[in-house]
């Protein structure tokens, strides 16, 4: 333990508006606390920089899920915990439950939240990819009001994000019209369980008389941020699911990717891999084919 | 009463002896022990691998007036820590040889205080050429230990020659030559280091600690603090994990909280956290293993030449004694008439290595057991018949010239294995399925021995004694220096003291584990426990009975209470009733240390392990999905410890062998936090299937042999062969990690082609 | 004492400011408890230090090992990663609140199967490891292998293999099934 927490200023608002209105009032200032996750693992570590911290665990407006017939919208503060159980989520986002299950262990799940797994940035993280080809929108709320934009614009480097220093996270809203999707997710770690990204791929897709019509494709640990991969897609759609297009797309793959070499996998293994995931979801979209 | 002579007490599963509190979260580690006035410390370590420290910088915007600084100027006796040499300085004095070497200790009563000052000392040094691997140092191009001659870098080397290796080349059908490396391996123990230490003039220095050898921490006390023996007192407590991580380093740990208690007066508590432990101390042994061995057309081996290199670290701990292990076990469990082995311990610039459960053997019988496949391969042989035609048997000699006299029962086990295991049937049913199949599941085996206690001549210089002695409360008390850190010490021994005694489980109790109460019973390692002291004590209960039989008038057949009647009749006389039990060398063990040939070990373990694997070629990751493992290990004393410490084994050759890397920068662990040294968690771990076969050893108690690191030797191997089997790839090096494997698969056909199916 | 040195380059800030403690209050095996504490303080120092409550484990400090296993409010977690600010009126849970009897007949059935078929070795891992055995229970009374695996994934054991860990909490299920005495 290399933290001292008495050096640190930790607060509680009694409310969202308390925390909006202080973010506002004394921009920079402070840092949101939620899950602890991520922030109590720097403290132990002794490197947690921010010297204000604001807490917004367990901020009631943060932490629903809610419904109407086009969206489903899962507030920023929503534990991994609830979305795994979340009957809608799982039957509808299934990739996105698979993700939540993937996270950590039992433990990690009941504390990490949504918004923090974004906010954190970290390439790796496992909620982005499913976020992404579900082509979802985030919604972003400060004492000026909110603003609503895709999410695919929200991280914009190596945990760099569009977030302004007065917002929060209010909610993520997923479109409800994948239940016909074919969906694809994988995640390549060091272990079954406890483990953080190698390579993650995520896919949605339609395939109409064997031709991919609609296809999104996202992947984490494979480029500096979370990351769409638009190449790949654009080699897949409209077309024909045959070993020709599998292997362009394993070649776009490749090539779209942008890889590190880093303390839990080399650049060449998580290119590969990718291209292997891939060509995986294909063949399972020409299974679902011949088989119905 | 007690009747005839078989067994009620050994050999029965009794629960674990200090168990209840352990499941209740009431034992006391370390950590949660407390003295009064106790102040905290830390450590300033260096952030080179090898230098000279210029001078040492205290920020002053800290108060330092709050806090106490020892360095190796504060040492009252001798800066090193007393291991086999003297070499390794308790606090660095002017020169580093590591990453994470300790140069200056610091106290403060609030422990959240420490970090900060820690990043406030600057040390400057003057660089000095680091080396960093075996094939570095092995140049001798820059001498960084020992004397700067061809004997320099060089911690110690064996050489083992055995008919006429030089005869054979010539007229054998086949020679296969092979090169086998192991990585580094971490304990992880799941609880750190720690000591908390007290001084005064008086009584000297007393070190509370999570160790493994009370007495070797002893010994090194003496040395540093230049005290005698009585004003040395070191007590074990609790211990959470160890397999040979607290068998060296803590006579380091315990040095500077001592240092800190001497200077502060007061109690000092040094717990590492995660980082620091992981980065600081010791690891496992890398190493590098050549073979070249000559066979017949009938797979019979003629000659086998080995070379063995371990990367031993900055300083020689026990680099000298895991070698000679390393080299004992070099040949595997098999028989051949011309065997010569070269053996060294080389120096490197990084953190020293140390203890790991298996203590070398796994190193070179990974070696062995992934060379005698291809072997296998180069005669068209089975994996099971290349080592049944070369097998040990009863009154076959070693490469020491060491006759088997016991029963060995290696072709039993083997078929036991193959049976269970369903081998042959699998390898015909994943012949079939893999083409076709993403996944591709191979099965593999591995053969081998783990010598039972101390090396040579090793038991004889520890001359262990231990002993029994009963309280007027009626408490049978254990007395050794044997340590419990989870495999079960306090059980086996309370139910061989009862066994002896004749008595109930429950009325035996371990005396605290304190050099002031305790007789040296030797230390906590190789595989010595239940054989060399639990004989010990079997030995000095029967002589108490007999004592009490003489003296006391207890009769032949006794009751519980005629036994405490007879103990009280015997205290009366003669003031205490105790009974000590010094070691005494099985017959016919002889061993030269210089030619380095006879009896290498007094008994062996005996083992088949078989892994059948899964690799997936769309993430190119093995994992093993089932695991056998046949053993005889002598009489079994507790079944289900027994079990425990060969599915513990396992699961840490599991780690070995597929996840474990520790990864060096300059020397230093850089993936030093358990998020990035991984281990198998739950999900990791397959089904493990124990077999014992049970053949007791006259010399061990109640027919024991040696059982801990048995287990670690054997999954590395057998997962390496397995895979092999199920992807036809040869890989020679642990760990094997996916990433490994995508290179080789790749390499035959680019990424970009598809895989097949 | 050192000699200072006024030409000190190094990047540290110093003493930094220290801020007051809180009192925060909340329940811990059901008896309500007040701490004064830094609101940062992790929950495993507060029960460590503050309550003398040292059967949660500190293993890692990162939410890696799960020796430091809690239940806040019927959820598992990492006692570690939780701040005692977020604590305040909780109801938690650690190892304290099974059986502390004497008597192994008095145990909770899980005390009682780790002690018989050999879960705990080293125990270091124990207490955080029956906690999250006792939260799988609490909510699937009869999991199976699998769930077993998936729930305490989170909680490192280098003793055991796990092996031993399994049998303990599946023959607490099979308990249920007497049909399933014969395995």
């Amino acid at each position: 333990m290399r933290g001292n927490p008495a050096t640190h200023l930790f607060i509680r608002p009694s409310n969202l508006n308390g925390i909006l209105t202080l973010l506002a009032s004394e921009p920079g200032q402070w840092t949101p606390f939620a899950g602890g996750t991520e922030l109590m693992v720097s403290h132990a570590a002794g490197q947690l920089r921010a010297q204000k911290l604001i807490n917004i665990w367990g901020v009631p407006e943060l932490s629903r899920i809610d419904m109407d017939d086009n969206f489903l919208s899962i507030g920023g503060g929503v534990t991994f915990r609830q979305i795994r159980d979340h009957a809608t989520i799982a039957s509808e986002f299934p990739l996105l439950a698979q993700a939540a299950g993937w996270i950590g262990s039992i433990a990690n799940q009941s504390r990490a939240t949504l918004a923090g797994n974004i906010v954190n940035g970290s390439p790796a993280a496992d909620a982005p990819p499913s976020l992404l080809v579900y082509n979802s929108e985030i919604e972003l709320i400060s004492q000026r009001g909110v603003r609503r934009v895709p999410y695919a614009s929200f991280h914009v480097g190596y945990k760099q994000n569009i977030l302004r220093i007065d917002e929060l996270v209010y909610a993520l809203h997923l479109p409800r019209r994948f239940t016909t999707h074919n969906h694809y997710l994988r995640k390549v770690g060091a272990r079954r369980a406890m483990a953080i990204s190698k390579v993650a791929l995520a896919a949605t897709a339609v395939v109409k008389n064997d031709i991919f019509l609609e296809i999104r494709l996202a992947a984490a640990s494979v480029a500096d941020r979370p990351v769409r991969l638009l190449i790949t897609e654009a080699a897949l759609a409209n077309q024909p699911l045959t070993h020709k297009t599998i292997a362009n797309a394993r070649m776009a793959i490749y090539n779209e990717v942008k890889p590190i070499d880093d303390i839990r996998s080399t650049a060449e293994y998580r290119r590969c891999v990718a291209a292997n995931l891939l060509q995986q979801f294909i063949m399972q979209c020409i299974a679902r084919e011949y088989s119905r | 009463m007690r009747s005839g002579t078989h067994p009620r007490v050994v050999g029965t599963p009794q629960l674990r002896k200090e168990g209840v509190e352990k499941v209740q979260g009431r034992t006391k580690y370390i950590d949660d022990l407390e003295r009064e006035g106790m102040w905290y410390g830390a450590t300033v370590r260096s952030t080179i691998s090898r230098g000279r420290v210029v001078a040492i910088h205290y920020d002053p915007r800290i108060d330092w007036t709050e806090f106490v600084v020892v360095t190796a100027a504060d040492i009252p006796g001798n800066n090193h820590i007393q291991m086999i040499s003297a070499d390794q300085p308790c606090l660095a004095n002017g020169h580093v040889n590591h990453c994470d070497e300790a140069i200056v200790l610091l106290a403060h009563p609030d422990k959240r205080r420490l970090p900060e000052a820690l990043t406030a000392i600057r040390v400057d040094y003057e660089r000095l050429p680091a080396v960093l691997s075996i094939e570095e140092s092995e140049t001798q191009l820059e001498i960084i230990w020992g004397p700067d001659t061809h004997e320099g870098n060089l911690f110690k080397q064996f050489y083992v020659e055995k008919g006429d290796v030089d005869s054979v080349w010539a007229n054998a059908s086949h020679i296969v030559e092979g090169e086998y490396r192991t990585g580094a391996q971490e304990h992880l123990y799941i609880e750190n280091n720690g000591a908390i230490a007290e001084f005064s003039e008086e009584t000297g220095v007393t070190v509370w600690g999570s160790l493994q050898c009370p007495f070797y921490v002893h010994k090194s006390l003496m040395a540093v603090f230049n005290l005698p023996a009585d004003k040395v007192r070191v007590i074990q407590v609790a211990t959470g994990g160890a397999f040979g991580g607290k068998e060296d380093y803590p006579s380091i740990l315990a040095a500077h909280a001592g240092l800190l208690a001497m200077k502060v007066g007061r109690p000092i508590k040094l717990v590492y956290d995660r980082m620091e432990d992981l980065a600081a101390t010791t690891k496992r042994h890398p190493s590098r293993t050549r073979h070249r061995t000559a066979i017949d057309e009938n797979g019979k081996i003629l000659a086998m030449e080995i070379d063995i290199a371990t990367d031993g670290g900055a300083y020689a701990t026990l680099s000298s004694t895991v070698l000679s292990r390393a080299t004992l076990h070099a040949t595997g469990p098999y028989v051949c008439p011309n065997i010569r082995i070269t053996a060294r311990a080389w120096a490197t610039n990084t953190v020293p290595c140390g203890a790991f459960r298996g203590f070398g053997a796994p190193q070179t019988i990974f070696a062995i057991e992934r060379h005698i496949e291809q072997l296998a391969l180069a005669v068209g042989l089975d994996s099971d018949e290349i080592r049944r035609r070369n097998f040990l048997h009863d009154g076959d000699s070693t490469a020491t010239q060491q006759v088997m006299i016991e029963p060995v029962i290696l072709d039993k086990l083997l078929d036991r294995a193959i049976e269970v295991s369903e081998f042959h049937e699998k390898r015909i049913q994943f012949s079939g399925d893999n083409p076709s199949s993403l996944i591709k599941r191979g099965i593999g085996l591995a053969a081998f021995y783990h010598g039972s206690g101390f090396t040579g001549s090793g038991e004889r210089y520890l001359n262990s004694l231990a002993g029994i002695d009963v309280a007027p409360d009626n408490k049978v008390r254990v007395l050794v220096s044997s340590t419990e850190f989870g495999q079960g010490t306090n059980t086996i021994l309370a139910q061989i003291a009862a066994e002896s005694l004749g008595i109930s489980y429950d009325d035996v109790i371990m005396a605290p584990c304190d050099t002031a109460i305790v007789p040296n019973s030797g230390p906590t390692v190789a595989s010595r426990t239940s054989m060399v002291v639990g004989k010990l004590i079997e030995r000095a209960g029967s002589q108490l009975i007999a004592s009490l039989k003489l003296e006391a008038g207890l009769l032949d057949s006794y009751s519980t209470q005629d036994f405490f009647s007879a103990c009280d009749l015997y205290r009366e006389h003669k003031g205490k009733v105790e009974s000590l039990s010094r070691y005494e060398a099985p017959p016919n063990i002889y061993w030269n240390d210089q030619l380095y040939q006879g009896e290498a070990y007094p008994a062996f373990a005996w083992a088949v392990y078989v892994a059948e694997v899964a690799v997936d070629t769309t993430t190119y990751s093995a994992e093993v999905n089932a695991f056998h493992a046949v053993q005889e290990v002598g009489r079994v004393l507790n079944p289900t410890l027994a079990a425990g410490q060969i599915e513990g084994g396992i699961a840490q050759g599991i780690g070995y062998a597929l996840y474990e890397k520790v990864l060096y920068k300059d020397g230093h662990m850089f993936n030093n936090q358990m998020t990035n040294y991984i281990i198998p968690t739950a999900q990791d771990i397959p089904p493990i299937n124990v077999y014992f076969e049970e053949i007791p050893f006259e010399h061990g108690a109640y027919g024991a042999k040696g059982i801990g690191e048995l287990p670690h030797d054997g999954p590395a191997p057998a997962i390496l062969n397995a895979i092999q089997n199920a992807l036809d790839l040869s890989f020679t090096s642990i760990p094997l990690l996916p990433e490994d494997i995508c290179l080789r698969m790749t390499q035959a056909s680019h990424a970009m082609s598809p895989v097949s199916a | 004492m050192p000699t200072h040195d006024t030409s000190f380059t190094c990047d540290v800030t110093g003493v930094r400011m220290i801020h007051p403690s809180h009192t925060v209050r909340f329940t811990v095996n059901g008896q309500s408890r007040s701490v004064d504490a830094p609101p940062l303080k992790r929950l495993l120092d507060v029960l460590r230090e503050d309550l003398a409550l040292t059967g949660t484990k500190e293993g890692c400090g990162e939410g890696e090992c799960g020796s430091c296993s809690v239940r806040i409010n019927g959820e598992l977690v990492n006692s570690c990663l939780v701040p005692i600010l977020q604590v305040e009126g909780a109801f938690v849970e650690t190892i304290e609140g099974l059986s502390q009897a004497d008597v192994i007949a008095e145990l909770h059935p899980l005390q009682q199967a780790f002690l018989q078929r050999g879960g705990a070795q080293c125990g270091i891992c124990t207490p955080g490891m029956l906690v999250a055995a006792a939260h799988l229970l609490s909510h699937t009374p009869n999991p199976t292998l699998e769930e077993t695996r998936e729930a305490l994934a989170g909680n490192l054991c280098r003793c055991t293999g796990y092996v031993r860990i399994f049998e303990s909490i599946l023959s607490l299920a099979a308990m249920e099934e007497p049909a399933d005495h014969a395995r």
